[in-house]
């Protein structure tokens, strides 16, 4: 059965989906990534949908499951790199992602997510706040 | 655009997710084809995987036919039938955030924004949503 690799870098799980997404796939990734986030400990999960040309009212219940999932699991979710011609689609489809951060590409959403991490960390291990900045 | 290169009325079985996939990529191909906008496209492909999607979990699966219309005006014309048990509420099914099917309830009232024109019949054994997305 296809799977979507999940990537660790750091305290962050990478996720690039490219192939047109079937509605079993994207609940098989749903449950992969939350075991991830269990066996790593990862803080941030970050989900770049820029080769997505479409985002169903389906896939972005899935894509709001997930953030939602993990932030139970203590980890924090960004999605990065939605086409302008899909931001629109999904906004005048009518689906409203309350709980999901966005960012314009993986850059920014790493940063967001590194902020993220840098502030939650416990006290022992939180990075000199300079650090966080770079 | 004088010459229509695609296919005229095709027929697209939806049995599988494979199935609303490659119905995605069909409707795809064929607004790329006609000159549809990047917004129009992929407003008209969310709209037809919603549609398909409904087909294959309330309607136990059916077919779509894809037309290419050149008159008043050159657009899309999408016709998903299966022969399920069919809508007894018409009117509550088209309400946003209504579904009985554990999803948003967002795919008969969102593809009816993403669309020009949005015809729905239903009874029992007999579902047809009729969509056009006009070329702008």
């Amino acid at each position: 059965m296809d799977r979507i690799p999940i990537l660790k870098l750091g305290d962050c799980l990478i996720v690039s989906l490219h192939v047109d997404l079937h509605d079993r796939l994207a609940l098989t990734l749903q449950d992969d990534l939350a075991n991830r986030v269990v066996s790593t400990g990862a803080r941030g999960v970050l989900i770049d949908i820029s080769g997505l040309d479409m985002v169903d009212s389906f896939i972005g219940r899935v894509l709001g499951n997930i953030a939602t999932l993990c932030q139970v699991l203590d980890a924090e979710t960004v999605i990065v790199g939605l086409r302008p011609a899909v931001a629109i689609t999904l906004v005048e489809l009518g689906v409203t992602w309350t709980h999901v951060r966005t960012a314009l590409n993986i850059e920014r959403g790493m940063a967001l997510l590194q902020h993220h991490v840098s502030l939650t960390a416990p006290e022992e291990t939180r990075d000199d706040p300079d650090d966080a900045q770079r | 655009m004088t010459t229509l290169t695609t296919p005229r009325g095709e027929v697209l079985p939806v049995q599988s997710e494979d199935d609303v996939v490659r119905v995605r990529q069909a409707v795809r191909q064929c607004a790329l084809a006609v000159g549809f906008s990047l917004v129009d496209q992929t407003k008209l492909v969310t709209a037809a995987s919603e549609l398909a999607r409904n087909v294959l979990v309330h309607g136990h699966g059916g077919q779509v036919r894809l037309d290419v219309l050149a008159s008043p005006r050159i657009g899309i014309q999408l016709v998903f039938e299966d022969h399920g048990p069919g809508i007894p509420d018409l009117d509550r099914a088209l309400q946003e955030g209504f579904s009985t099917g554990g999803g948003l309830g967002l795919g008969l009232s969102g593809s009816r924004r993403l669309m020009n024109e949005f015809r729905i019949q239903s009874q029992p054994g007999d579902t047809r949503v009729t969509v056009i997305k006009w070329k702008a």
